[in-house]
């Protein structure tokens, strides 16, 4: 009995050793980091699936880890030999990456900058750094104007508005205080807190002829009279309209999932979260255009790139599996599984894309839209929403704050690019 | 092993001794004391948590005497203490007293008090923060809207957003210190109340010269526990202000949220370092001052 048993325990352990001698000597394995969100890990993997069917000889394997611990695990494991061939990491990070070392140019061959630079949307062009890509998105966000389409109804206003004083007057509709005049519903959310700080920056300021930034995002140029008109509008609507509240019901995204808000900005990464609330219905609209037709828009997104780690035959790999993720095959997977919309202007700006009621308004904003460099985006917000909070709770004037933000953002800026 | 058995019955006992105890201390050399001496070493460096650290020499401290917001969260770091620690104790001490005298419904009573303790600061937060809003959805805001009196910004000022963040931290350590506080008046031998009582000595004497005294040691545990309890603040100021941490205008911002937004948010590991460097030194000299001016004489 036990030498029937050792015997078959060493034909199978000796069986064991033949499989692993049968697989080909060519296979690769390399491996994938993203942060852990549902949907993307979900689209990774219908990717990674669809990439190994066509690359037999290839094994991807996908890690992901919540976002708080990201950069820190990124950060130890490079360099150590250890973790991501092909890492995620957020566009305002590729600086602190390059300099770092953790990751390499994508080869000019493959990536050629001149065709991406005609491909993909233009905000993507500031991921190339000395005429070469050091990364690629598959996807990107952009912002538009949700609207509560059973609001509108009520108050009789058939279409969303399309320029900064229809968006007044739409509001101003859809308000609703109650008799001591206490604000019940708003016609529109405010909040730095939330995505207004960049509907600020790159929309309003854009949209009342300034330009937020100079020498490549390194030079704050809010401090002018295009500054100071688009916080006077900003701030305007609270304080001269009535039709908002900042901080209305706690979070602006909030409020409207509740159906306490007529108007909410906000990005395409919020398609989700609303689709799954009941008895809300809603629409998307552009951003409003300013006084003088002028439009704009923010985008900002997550790219992948090669890491320092992958060399040789994972290097290739690596390459074959960024070409895929940033085909627009990935980017219509990733638009239909995340909500997140295509990089590639061809792949976003299909006729089924561009007049789908929900993507469309994303989409065509794409077009027009302006990416930030931030060198430290959350401290950066901050300066945004203390300005206004200065003004809101402080009393400070107008010109004040704004001036006040300007050098705190300059002093910010200066600290970080080495000045 | 030979050598092993020629020592001495005292030998080998101290022999054990340290076999057991090496391992406690190895886990607080690897744990507490290495991270704690890198702290101090980072404090004088600069690293992003990506590229190689650098010598900065005394710069972070320098940033840091030189920063405003730095001076502003070190004044409510101490507001939060030398508001919270009195209260508390105040408090604590009043429900204490009252509890002990009763014997209905004594248990219930105590596990009620004892209840806030042992939730979860991050739950308990987020139901106070909603408290605060404003109408429609605030329950202080609704009851003052409908009594007619206009509402109260309790998180959106920079001047009640500190107590108002303070109020439900107070409120979940009480339990805590309430426990302690009767165990404290337990230990106080009956006699000495019985003999005060036969010479007829006035209740606010027995409290000023019988309970207070020899609570003496509770106090001061309590007073210590709570205090770097309150130099510590952070989940509740953090999750009542997420959105804008420590905000508005950085009026309840304690020290530890700053370390924490240098840190994770910043990536300024130094800086943040030197942050910790400096509450490290704090606590320390809180804690020595308090177990000084308290310490039986």
């Amino acid at each position: 009995m036990k030498t029937k048993l050792r015997k078959a325990l060493m034909g199978a352990v000796a069986s064991g050793a033949l499989m692993f001698a049968a697989a080909p000597a060519s296979a690769v394995e390399i491996e994938y980091w993203q942060y852990f969100f549902d949907a993307r890990v979900t689209a990774m993997e219908q990717l990674i699936e669809n990439f190994e069917a066509a690359n037999p000889d290839i094994t991807v394997t996908m890690t992901h880890f919540p976002y708080a611990d990201y950069r820190t695990r990124t950060a130890v494991a490079i360099p150590a030999g250890e973790g991501p061939d092909v890492v995620q990491l957020f566009y305002g990070w590729l600086n602190d990456y390059i300099e770092a070392d953790l990751i390499q140019p994508l080869p000019t061959d493959t990536f050629d900058p001149a065709v991406l630079d005609e491909e993909f949307f233009p905000m993507v062009q500031a991921m190339k750094r000395d005429d070469a890509y050091f990364a690629l998105p598959t996807a990107v966000r952009s912002l538009a104007l949700f609207y509560n389409t059973r609001l509108f109804e009520a108050a009789g206003i058939d279409s969303p508005p399309t320029t900064l004083d229809e968006l007044v007057e739409t509001a101003a509709a859809l308000t609703e205080r109650d008799g001591a005049g206490n604000i019940t519903q708003v016609g529109i959310t405010t909040g730095m807190t939330a995505q207004d700080h960049h509907w600020f920056r790159e929309v309003l300021v854009r949209q009342f002829g300034g330009e937020p930034y100079q020498d490549d995002y390194q030079t704050v140029n809010y401090n002018t009279d295009a500054g100071l008109a688009a916080l006077d509008f900003y701030t305007g609507l609270e304080d001269e309209h009535g039709v908002t509240q900042v901080g209305f019901m706690d979070e602006p995204q909030a409020a409207f999932r509740a159906g306490r808000a007529g108007m909410h900005i906000d990005g395409s990464f919020r398609i989700g979260a609303l689709n799954g609330t009941r008895g809300l219905e809603w629409g998307v609209a552009e951003l409003p255009a300013g006084p003088d037709g002028t439009q704009s828009n923010y985008s900002s997104y997550w790219v992948n790139a090669i890491t320092t780690k992958a060399e040789g035959e994972r290097y290739d790999a690596a390459v074959k599996f960024m070409e895929y993720i940033t085909s627009e095959e990935a980017m219509q997977i990733w638009l239909e599984v995340v909500g997140e919309l295509p990089a590639r202007a061809e792949a976003g700006m299909t006729d089924e894309n561009m007049n789908d009621p929900v993507f469309g308004p994303f989409i065509r904003g794409l077009e027009y839209a302006h990416t930030t460099k931030f060198a430290d985006e959350s401290a950066q917000r901050q300066i945004i929403m203390d300005m206004v909070a200065r003004t809101d709770i402080e009393g400070q004037s107008l010109e004040d704050s704004l001036a006040v933000a300007a050098q705190a953002e300059q002093d910010l800026l200066d600290d970080y690019y080495g000045r | 092993m030979q050598r092993f058995s020629n020592l001495s019955i005292m030998q080998k006992r101290t022999l054990w001794a340290w076999g057991f105890l090496a391992v406690p201390i190895l886990f607080f050399v690897i744990i507490r004391f290495y991270p704690t001496f890198n702290a101090f070493v980072l404090s004088f460096q600069e690293w992003n948590l990506l590229g190689a650290r650098t010598w900065a020499g005394f710069e972070n401290y320098v940033t840091l005497v030189n920063d405003p917001v730095f001076w502003k969260v070190f004044a409510n770091t101490f507001i939060y203490l030398l508001l919270g620690t009195p209260i508390s104790l105040v408090l604590s001490f009043l429900v204490a007293y009252q509890l002990d005298k009763i014997r209905f419904a004594h248990g219930l009573l105590r596990a009620l008090y004892f209840l806030p303790f042992m939730t979860s600061a991050v739950a308990m937060a987020w139901v106070w923060r909603w408290f605060y809003q404003g109408v429609p959805i605030g329950l202080f805001n609704n009851i003052l809207a409908s009594v007619g009196i206009g509402q109260v910004a309790f998180l959106n000022s920079t001047t009640i957003a500190l107590p108002a963040v303070l109020a439900p931290a107070i409120w979940a350590g009480l339990g805590f210190q309430i426990i302690i506080f009767m165990a404290g008046l337990r230990a106080i031998p009956r006699s000495y109340y019985e003999a005060a009582k036969i010479d007829g000595v006035s209740t606010w004497t027995v409290l000023t010269e019988i309970t207070l005294p020899l609570l003496k040691p509770t106090i001061v545990f309590i007073v210590v526990f709570s205090s770097i309890g309150f130099l510590r603040i952070f989940d509740h100021v953090f999750n009542m202000t997420t959105n804008d941490p420590g905000g508005p205008l950085n009026s309840t911002k304690p020290l530890v949220l700053m370390i924490y937004e240098t840190a994770f948010s910043s990536f300024n590991m130094g800086y943040a370092a030197a942050q910790t460097v400096v509450l490290f030194l704090i606590l320390l000299v809180v804690s020595l001052l308090q177990l000084r001016l308290l310490r039986d004489k």
